[in-house]
């Protein structure tokens, strides 16, 4: 497998903790599952520290499918992290 | 009855409630109920400036039609529309519209309080408050009573 940079991107109070929109980041062979993606960039710095310190809290989606943080994010082009969402 | 395809929106402007209704119902004689939503921005007792709604643009109107789609699947429907919009919005200003048409009510009632239901938890939009005192407050919190509101549909 090529190691492509995956499109990250971040919204609510994930991006703006984050203090970026999105990203393209080269993700490690042993990030296999979103729940390793979201332990792995809590170790990218403060500012993802303080934005994944809650990792229950953080939602993820897969090329836009919601995904539980046991699934697989193999091939994925674009990763959204985000709060449980408010809408309606 | 033929599957019927959802109208989807998800655009900063308003919608217009009236010409929805009336397009659900679209002078078909076989609709016999035509049940609708419609969410406001609330002021907060006062505390409220306004609400900015963040979306995930592609996968907010994805998220609508696939919960449309398991609406379609559930009740025989014969409309089904949802407006949602983004952007900051006043207090008095509508967040949400759903209409759906069917023959009867209780199908038309179901579907609509499923479709809000769902759209809740699943569609990717989150609101942040705008304080009166020019401050930016909080984004607003996921209420679990909304997750445990799920459960009735199983």
């Amino acid at each position: 497998m090529t190691a492509e940079p995956t499109r990250l991107v971040y919204f609510s109070w994930v991006r703006e903790r984050i203090g970026v929109q999105e990203e393209r980041r080269t993700l490690p062979a042993t990030v296999k599952t979103a729940g390793d993606l979201v332990a792995w960039l809590a170790g990218q710095g403060d500012n993802y520290a303080y934005a994944l310190e809650a990792p229950d809290s953080i939602r993820v989606a897969v090329d836009q499918e919601h995904v539980d943080h046991d699934e697989s994010i193999a091939g994925a082009r674009e990763i959204a992290l985000f709060p449980p969402m408010t809408g309606g | 009855m033929a599957a019927i395809v959802p109208t989807i929106r998800v655009a900063a402007t308003p919608f217009d409630v009236g010409a929805e209704i009336a397009a659900a119902q679209g002078n078909d004689p076989a609709v016999g109920a035509v049940a609708s939503f419609v969410g406001y921005c609330r002021d907060e007792g006062g505390r409220l400036a306004a609400l900015e709604l963040e979306h995930y643009p592609g996968m907010a109107e994805r998220e609508l039609n696939r919960v449309a789609g398991e609406a379609i699947g559930r009740w025989p429907l014969y409309a089904l529309t949802i407006h949602h919009r983004f952007g900051k919005l006043l207090p008095g200003e509508p967040i949400v519209l759903v209409v759906t048409a069917s023959s009867h009510r209780l199908a038309a009632f179901e579907a609509c309080e499923y479709l809000m239901d769902f759209l809740k938890t699943r569609a990717p939009f989150w609101k942040k408050e705008h304080l009166k005192d020019g401050t930016s407050g909080d984004w607003v919190a996921a209420k679990d009573a909304d997750d445990r509101q799920l459960d009735r549909w199983k």
